[in-house]
């Protein structure tokens, strides 16, 4: 048979149908897409009025030093947590096997998942940021160089974020154990990484410990882009280490694939 | 067509093992096309196994193994094109529509049938809009078929298409995959009720440890044709069985003998079940009583 169908218009289409399906989910629809939003007005609500960085000369309110945060955070929920949690329950309830035994091309799965990542953060993203700006006053970078390091810390981290979700897929034994699997851990990092404290406040050796996984090096990019200029001197290293951070997050990146590539597997372990 | 597509399934010697455990144990089988196949076989025996062999979802160990003239396990997207399976399990893709499903799925293949045509052919058409999570068990497998069958394929593979179904829906469910079959699609079927192998089966291999040891017309399976049948009759208050070649004979020497009407008077043979626990290795209780 030579007719084949393109595996572009089946990306596109795969990609449509898992936008849908994250949309009409009512639990990814709030623990991951709306989690950053609410976070944020928690924090900005409760301690509201107060201000960080004394010390760097141009205090900012909480809700502009939570930002950030919140949106690295984001970025994992919806690339790591999202595809962590999906697939594990892919494969457990047999809609990989399913899809393995039709002519779709397992590239176009792939890139339908990039596709709706893609969406979902972007909108999350815009949404946090009109948010903050609208109901808290956070006032956003004008420079197109902030928007620039926004643009690569997003992209580097996004990606990261889905090829690791794709390999952790393959821990949870599960679908019913997933979300404990996936969510526990990411809390941990989330605490760790100076998502949710400053991150100078931790103990050193919980900065070292942050400092092997992504999450800190994306909250620390991040900063580097909502936070005023003075901030940088508050950093542990007392810079923004825009290098090693891309060097990490490229490491991961090309960990995660490696992992994917020799052990992703369209059905469950005891499925043969 | 030539002769190594003649057949729409060759199996020759194969082998798995798990383990160091066979499971399939040097297996032989010949489908021909436009055939509707069951292969029934107690858990464990190495159904499964070999199904998914021939599904490309598992490899093997050796044997040679030919589905529609290709090996399932070097074949790429356009043999999958040419091949429908319904598994087992049917869960997932909760939150979408019948409608949008079948639309969905009809995407990845290079000829599909009509989504429409297909969604009325397993009548979900009042179901359209409803999402997969709120369908009935029924169905849901329903939609399963549709999914399987929208490739318009050469052969198609149901596993335990109607466990869990009432007995209506088992019926209109037969009446599909007859229609089917009618069509000239090859189907290889694989099931727990006998009843449903005897009604769509043209032929029906019984799979034990790992090989087939019967194969045959559903009503010639393990020489059922050839049993005698089974006579039961109430003498002396006490419930009585005779096996016998001649139960006409049989039962005008007791209507002579009991003096017209014979109390509690039964003539049988031996069920598909009767005979597939023979060969199986399960005593089957009618012929325990008598044998």
């Amino acid at each position: 048979m030579t007719i084949t169908v393109s595996p572009a218009r089946i990306a596109r289409s795969r990609a449509t149908l898992e936008i849908k399906s994250y949309f009409r989910e009512r639990d990814s629809l709030i623990f991951s897409f709306l989690f950053p939003i609410i976070m944020l007005g928690i924090f900005a609500v409760a301690f509201g009025g107060e201000d960080v960085g004394q010390d760097s000369g141009a205090p900012v309110d909480f809700a502009r030093y939570f930002l950030p945060g919140m949106v690295a955070s984001g970025i994992m929920l919806v690339s790591f947590q999202t595809l962590a949690i999906g697939l594990a329950v892919e494969r457990d309830d047999g809609t990989l096997k399913r899809l393995r035994g039709t002519p779709m091309p397992p590239v176009s799965y792939f890139l339908g998942k990039v596709g709706m990542i893609l969406v979902v953060g972007l909108s999350q993203i815009a949404l946090l940021l009109a948010v903050a700006a609208l109901a808290f006053g956070v006032e956003l970078p004008s420079e197109s160089a902030k928007w620039l390091t926004f643009a690569w810390c997003y992209v580097l981290g996004t990606a990261g974020g889905a090829v690791l979700g794709i390999a952790y897929s393959s821990v949870p034994r599960s679908a019913k154990s997933a979300s404990a699997v996936v969510v526990g851990p990411l809390i941990i990092l989330q605490f760790i990484s100076g998502v949710f404290f400053v991150f100078s406040d931790l103990p050193s050796w919980l900065q070292n410990v942050a400092s092997v996984f992504p999450l800190k090096w994306l909250a620390q990019g991040m900063r580097s882009v909502f936070l005023p200029d003075g901030f940088e001197d508050l950093e542990v290293s007392g810079s923004w280490q825009h290098g090693p951070t891309v060097l990490i997050l490229s490491l991961w990146l090309i960990a995660g694939l490696v992992i994917c590539v020799r052990t992703f597997r369209w059905q469950r372990r005891d499925g043969g | 067509m030539t002769a190594a597509t003649s057949t729409a399934i060759r199996v020759r010697g194969l082998r798995k093992a798990y383990a160091g455990v066979p499971a399939v144990d040097g297996l032989d089988l010949d489908v021909a096309h436009g055939e509707v196949f069951a292969l029934l076989g107690p858990n464990g025996a190495g159904k499964t196994t070999t199904v998914e062999i021939l599904e490309g979802y598992r490899g093997r160990d050796a044997g040679e193994v030919a589905v529609l003239g290709a090996d399932p396990a070097r074949s790429g997207p356009a043999w999958r094109a040419r091949i429908g399976i319904v598994l087992q399990s049917s869960a997932g893709l909760d939150e979408i529509s019948v409608q949008e499903l079948v639309q969905h799925f009809a995407g990845y293949f290079p000829d599909p049938r009509d989504p429409d045509e297909v969604i009325a052919a397993v009548g979900l058409e009042a179901k359209r809009a409803t999402r997969a999570r709120q369908l009935s068990g029924g169905q849901r497998r329903r939609l399963d078929v549709a999914l399987g069958i929208l490739g318009n394929p050469e052969l198609l593979f149901l596993d335990e298409p109607t466990t869990g179904f009432d007995p209506e829906a088992r019926r209109d469910f037969w009446a599909l995959i007859s229609s089917l079959a009618g069509g000239g699609t090859t189907i290889i079927l694989t099931t727990h009720y006998l009843d449903e192998a005897e009604h769509l089966a043209d032929r029906v291999g019984v799979i034990a440890a790992g090989r087939i040891v019967a194969l045959d017309t559903p009503d010639r399976l393990g020489g059922r044709d050839q049993d005698q049948a089974i006579v039961r009759w109430t003498e002396d208050g006490r419930p009585r069985t005779e096996r016998t070649a001649t139960p006409t004979a049989l039962i005008a020497r007791l209507a002579a003998r009991l003096g017209g009407e014979v109390p509690g008077l039964a003539v049988t043979r031996p069920t598909l079940e009767d005979v597939y626990l023979r060969l199986i290795g399960q005593p089957a209780e009618t012929l325990e009583v008598v044998s």
